[in-house]
């Protein structure tokens, strides 16, 4: 592999050029005092540099395309084709966005169904699929818990209880809006520590926002406790979708109780999200909290489909965007339920569980220690390289590195925080037997490396293009913008 | 095994504190909690003038590895964050007892620090959650 591909603008030579760059000329239609007069400082590459460069960069990823990727809590499934295809139709690709409602009425179809479905599959009353990413669907979910408490004058619910376990982004969440955050503590075996949970709930609780399964890769037992304990005190209950993958078609969270629910489209319905994004954070609601979602969502009346917005909805916690949300996120995600349909959806749930049982088992015999080995993995699961950190000096950051050497691409490590020297394995329902028994030798050879030469460890990767990179002066001193070495 | 000074008090969210000869004290983070942080890049200190209540977060590490509030382990008023930590986070990392204080506050009781742990129950906690 090479081991360093240059910075385009290094491959630039003056006009040097490729027809597919040359814009069509615009003096017919731009005034003359608004056309800028130096050209603008692009690469000045040939199409076969273009080509080769951007392929040469391809190569070097990995990417579920070419890599098994089991990184934990992002559900990295693979993301079919058929679904890119349809959603890349050019009727679909041409619609503008302000287009009246009128010229779209199949896009308009599409979405309403895409409601409709993610209602059925989380027991929720009502969506709404404007918010653009999963933490936007969370900021969603509790402006909407916020917006409900002052509609009924009750104003004094400030608090949003958060079990240790969660993802960051929810205390993060509840803080952007202006809620203090309480935090609980999980119990050894993963669950809610539920007297805990009687302590801190009062006439201050707006809500608790709680992921089950949870980030621990368990799931929570005492939902239903948990949910008479929230609502007995008035709070409501908001349900973090980052596992839905593991209960898809099982369970519904509308029917647990939850009063709010986001989905992370871009998981659990596998739309791209390599790369940070474009993702799709949908929001669904239980009756009470209809009034509030996110404008706009699409209606139908007299077999006619329409945006309802403000007018409609006139408690709404507004835009979050200035359309409707990712639409071709959402087309994706619109093919994909339609092509699983209810039964694959349930399959979906049960193979990402037996995936990671049978991962889980594997590595457990192969001696790896699991952070909670009594409980049943959900869709996910978590070890602990707490021995091997001690005895051998080697941590669950050698092992991720090591990894990279042999084809995979690392799990989630360090994360959730509660387990020392944790990686969060997440296999998805979309790999083969062969491929997760690839894995477990992987992991098995580089166990026996940090038995016999933990140096060899402490110092991969050795195959990528760059070797182990100093994160911390990464963090520090970032350096994003290139210079050409003449300036 | 972590270095824990005899004349300093601790929590169990492993911050310490030192009494300062005036009544003020001044809190870190410990060895041990730098330690599993690893390198820290961040450190957001409190501003002085503040009103804090024990338990209150009321300081931010952050590491490549995690974010971390600090929490306050006495109630009082907040005479000084720990400046240095803008552009030096890894006092912390260096000196957890000394360079690397995170903030200094007058107790609102003089009392209040007398009830947290001493070295020797800290490093009993310490080994109970290993």
């Amino acid at each position: 592999m090479r081991t360093r591909e240059p910075v385009i603008f290094e491959l630039s030579r003056p006009g040097r050029t490729a027809a597919a760059q040359q814009p069509a000329p615009a003096e017919a239609v731009i005034p003359g005092h608004l056309r800028r007069r130096q050209p603008p400082m692009l690469p000045e590459v040939s199409e076969l540099q273009a080509v080769r460069h951007f392929t040469r960069l391809s190569q070097m990823n990995f990417s579920i395309d070419t890599h098994f990727y089991p990184l934990g809590s992002c559900t990295m499934k693979y993301n079919p084709k058929a679904c890119n295809a349809y959603a890349m139709l050019p009727e679909f690709l041409g619609r503008h966005p302000l287009a009246p409602d009128s010229t779209g009425q199949g896009f308009l179809e599409c979405m309403f169904e895409l409601q409709d479905m993610l209602k059925a599959v989380t027991g929720m009353k009502a969506v709404s699929l404007t918010p653009m990413a999963g933490a936007q669907g969370e900021f969603a979910g509790v402006a909407m818990i916020r917006a409900y408490h002052r509609a009924r004058g009750d104003l004094s619910r400030d608090e949003i209880i958060v079990p240790e376990a969660a993802h960051g982004t929810n205390p993060a969440t509840a803080t952007m809006c202006g809620m203090k955050v309480r935090e609980i503590p999980c119990r050894d075996d993963g669950d809610v520590d539920i007297e805990a949970l009687r302590t801190v709930v009062g006439p201050q609780t707006a809500g608790i926002m709680l992921t089950n399964p949870s980030t621990l890769g368990v799931f929570e037992r005492r939902i239903m406790d948990i949910k008479r304990i929230v609502d007995n005190a008035g709070g409501l209950l908001y349900y973090d979708g980052a596992n839905l993958n593991a209960i898809l078609g099982k369970v519904r969270p509308g029917d647990m109780g939850f009063d709010v629910i986001h989905m992370n489209l871009h998981k659990t319905f596998s739309t791209p999200h390599g790369g940070g994004g474009p993702g799709s954070g949908a929001v669904g609601v239980a009756e009470r909290l209809r009034p509030f979602l996110p404008v706009p969502v699409v209606g139908r009346e007299e077999g006619r489909y329409r945006w309802l917005d403000e007018r409609d909805l006139p408690q709404t916690i507004g835009r979050l965007s200035g359309f409707m949300g990712n639409a071709g996120v959402l087309l994706r995600a619109y093919v994909y339920m339609r092509v699983l349909g209810w039964e694959g959806m349930r399959r979906v749930a049960e193979y990402s569980a037996l995936n990671a049982n049978y991962l889980m088992s594997r590595l457990r015999a192969a001696g790896f220690d699991a952070a909670y080995p009594d409980r049943r993995a959900s869709h996910e699961f978590i070890l602990t390289l707490k021995r091997q950190a001690r005895e051998r000096g080697v941590t669950a950051m050698d092992f991720a590195k090591r990894l990279l050497d042999y084809g995979y691409h690392a799990p989630t490590t360090y994360f959730p925080l509660l387990v020392p020297e944790c990686l969060l394995i997440e296999p998805t329902e979309t790999e083969a037997k062969e491929e997760l028994d690839g894995f477990v030798a992987a992991m098995a050879a580089i166990k026996e490396e940090a038995e016999t030469d933990a140096a060899k460890v402490k110092g991969a990767p050795y195959t990528t293009p760059v070797r182990r990179l100093d994160d911390v002066r990464a963090a520090k001193q970032l350096d994003l913008t290139w210079k050409s070495a003449a300036a | 095994m972590s270095n824990l000074p005899g004349d300093l008090r601790y929590t169990k969210s492993h911050e310490w504190v030192r009494a300062l000869p005036d009544g003020s004290v001044e809190i870190g983070i410990t060895d041990h909690a730098q330690n599993a942080l690893g390198d820290l890049v961040f450190v957001e200190v409190p501003e002085s003038g503040r009103q804090v209540a024990a338990g209150d977060p009321f300081a931010v590490v952050e590491s490549v590895k995690a974010a971390s509030d600090v929490y306050s382990p006495v109630s009082g008023e907040v005479l000084a964050g720990n400046d240095a930590l803008a552009t030096q986070p890894e006092l912390v990392n260096q000196e957890p007892y000394g360079q690397g204080w995170i903030a200094r506050i007058r107790p609102s009781s003089a009392a209040s620090i007398e009830s947290l742990l001493d070295a020797a129950q800290y490093q009993e906690h310490l080994v109970s959650e290993a």
